[in-house]
């Protein structure tokens, strides 16, 4: 498994090449949000809005509005927490195309609450307009921000930094609203997104040795969620579906896949392994461990589901491991 | 439209029409935003007959109704701005953020023709463009302009624009002075002065009321000309009722900085019952037993 480094660092700067409208806006927290670079590079097309997060979304609205294509980039806790009023009145009503990068999503940074954005997909699913993307490797980051920009509207991005893995080819990237197949099977539907997509992979592997067959698919558009081959999947799970997500319960992948079968009818038992409720500060993986959203609970969820005991071991699992995630 | 010259003269006898008219409203639906008429005509008028550099109106004449909620499928929907004309380069842009002067704007826009006076008859009508609070579809506004404090930035960031694509014209907000008390508007205010909006105007109706009474009884604002220049703007301050001293104001000189004019006014100019109401003038409403008074004063203008 290959580690890639500041992927999106070295992919704004090739895609601000390509769109001479792209403007990066930083709420001073872009050397932590992988644009020092472009700030070198394109200093003119940096916009340093200060520690000002409703004006720096509000003067976005007007730059897009004079055919800018303004790419927010701060934590993804300041873009939709504490600006949800500008967000939703200066660029969801409107539908201008503004892109909000936020950084460090879920339990993906040691800083706390504060830092953590655990609600931020279950807030932005309801707000009218707004496309919401949620990547889970090297690869995606290097291609969410060419579907951000197909949008032509609002885009909230929940995007990783530093050591990402690759975890699939270069040379497929991200679909709009497409869950990526990565197992395919009958018994168990497991929906991942996000860092939990690596320990639904790991556990894939290790349910497959002990007899099951498992579709696994990674899913990264979150809204809109109408993906026909999630449906269909939903329909042939013998089982039932796990959603497992680096997300509150409530209103993220576990929420919209609930609404999916609702919807559809059908009568496939959901499994939900998500965060319980406000994280505090620490270390990712272990706060995964934590509040069970890994391989291990996984496992667990697919024992619940089958009514089969599987004797896997965490150290099975950990031979599986494909990197570890202690730099925070 | 667009060569019309108007004379001072012209511009006082639209700021009376703009006031009669709301007050008609008043007294027909027995409550309306008219102590912001009153205190804004002489503002809205001059600026729309005196200072804003607009091309023709290319809205439709008359009211239209409601065309949609923006979105993938409806961007091409007639925008409140299509009355200012196209956005050329060389045109002022116009952003209205406190937007229950909504019925204000449409009477000036019907005063300087760029609407039908009849599209007036569907103010606040279910279904129709025409509504109380205005947004992006309402003729004469740029935005959706509800909420306060969003709109003075989405203003700055288009002047940002237009600076950065070297356009030579002007962006205008009109702003009330309520919504000074946002963080927001000096989070603004400090950044257009960083980035030098000298293209930026932000018109502020001073007119010390809000909802639940005198601005000095919520909140400490003043010393309001101080704060805007500690964060970077030049800030003039002019009487509000004075359509010289306005456009006075608007002219005044402001080298690498976006200017505020403060328009020192009163909400119940020309309406003198109105100032028995004073402070509690957001929402004035006008019972059965004050019309005979109020008509009076309607049919004297």
């Amino acid at each position: 498994m290959k580690i890639e480094v500041n992927t999106h660092e070295k992919n704004m700067i090739r895609f601000a090449a390509e769109h001479p409208e792209v403007l990066v806006l930083s709420a001073d927290l872009g050397s932590s949000c992988e644009v020092k670079k472009f700030r070198a590079v394109y200093p003119d097309r940096y916009l340093t809005m200060g520690i000002a997060e409703q004006n720096m979304c509000s003067w976005a609205a007007g730059l897009a509005r004079e055919g800018y294509r303004p790419f927010l980039h701060t934590f993804a806790v300041f873009l939709y927490r504490r600006i949800l009023d500008q967000l939703e009145m200066s660029v969801a009503y409107p539908n201008l195309p503004v892109v909000f990068v936020g950084f460090v999503p879920g339990i993906t940074t040691p800083g706390g609450v504060t830092h953590q954005s655990i609600n931020d997909v279950g807030v932005l699913r309801t707000v009218p307009n707004m496309t919401i993307f949620d990547v889970g490797d090297a690869t995606e980051i290097e291609g969410v921000l060419d579907l951000a920009w197909a949008c032509n509207g609002p885009v909230f991005i929940r995007m990783l930094r530093k050591e990402v893995p690759r975890l699939f080819p270069a040379d497929e990237p991200m679909q709009f609203n497409r869950a990526r197949v990565l197992s395919e099977g009958d018994d168990i539907l497991i929906l991942s997104s996000s860092i939990c997509t690596e320990e639904a992979m790991r556990a894939t592997q290790v349910l497959k040795e002990h007899g099951l067959s498992i579709q696994h698919m990674h899913v990264s558009t979150l809204k809109p969620f109408t993906d026909p081959a999630i449906l269909e999947a939903l329909r042939k799970t013998r089982h039932g579906v796990i959603t497992i997500e680096n997300q509150y319960e409530i209103g993220g992948l576990f929420s919209a896949v609930s609404e999916m079968i609702a919807e559809n009818g059908i009568g496939c038992r959901l499994k939900r392994i998500a965060l319980p409720g406000y994280p505090h500060g620490a270390s990712k993986m272990y706060l995964m461990k934590k509040y069970g959203i890994d391989a291990m609970h996984l496992v667990q969820a697919v024992e619940a589901l089958t009514g089969r005991s599987l004797g896997i071991t965490e150290a099975d699992l950990a031979e599986e491991r494909f990197v570890d995630f202690l730099e925070v | 439209m667009e060569s019309k010259k108007y004379t001072k003269s012209d511009t006082q006898d639209i700021a009376n029409q703009i006031r009669k008219q709301i007050l008609g409203i008043a007294i027909k639906t027995g409550g309306c935003y008219l102590a912001q008429a009153c205190s804004s005509a002489e503002i809205i008028a001059a600026l729309y007959t005196q200072v804003l550099h607009l091309g023709p109106s290319v809205g439709e004449w008359e009211a239209i109704p409601f065309p949609g909620v923006p979105g993938p499928d409806n961007m091409d929907y007639q925008r409140g701005s299509a009355y200012h004309g196209l956005p050329d380069p060389d045109k002022d842009r116009f952003f209205v953020s406190c937007c229950h002067y909504a019925s204000v704007i449409y009477c000036a826009l019907a005063a300087v023709g760029r609407i039908s006076p009849s599209a007036l008859e569907k103010f606040n009508v279910d279904g129709w463009n025409m509504e109380m609070i205005g947004a992006e579809h309402s003729p004469g506004f740029e935005n959706t302009a509800g909420s306060l404090g969003l709109t003075v930035s989405i203003a700055a960031g288009t002047a940002h624009a237009r600076k950065m694509k070297g356009e030579s014209g002007l962006v205008y907000c009109l702003m009330g002075d309520g919504e000074l008390q946002e963080g927001q508007t000096w989070e603004c205010v400090q950044a257009a002065g960083y980035y030098h909006l000298d293209n930026f105007i932000m018109v502020v109706d001073v007119n010390g009321q809000q909802v639940e009474g005198a601005i000095e009884d919520q909140m400490a604002e003043e010393p309001l000309a101080d704060r805007f220049q500690a964060f970077g703007a030049a800030c003039v301050s002019c009487d509000g009722h004075d359509i010289d001293a306005i456009i006075e104001a608007c002219r005044a000189e402001h080298v690498g900085k976006p200017l505020v004019v403060l328009c020192k006014t009163k909400g119940y100019t020309g309406i003198p019952p109105l100032e028995k109401k004073w402070p509690f003038l957001h929402f004035v409403r006008i019972s059965e037993a004050e019309k005979p008074e109020y008509q009076k004063i309607y049919d004297e203008m």
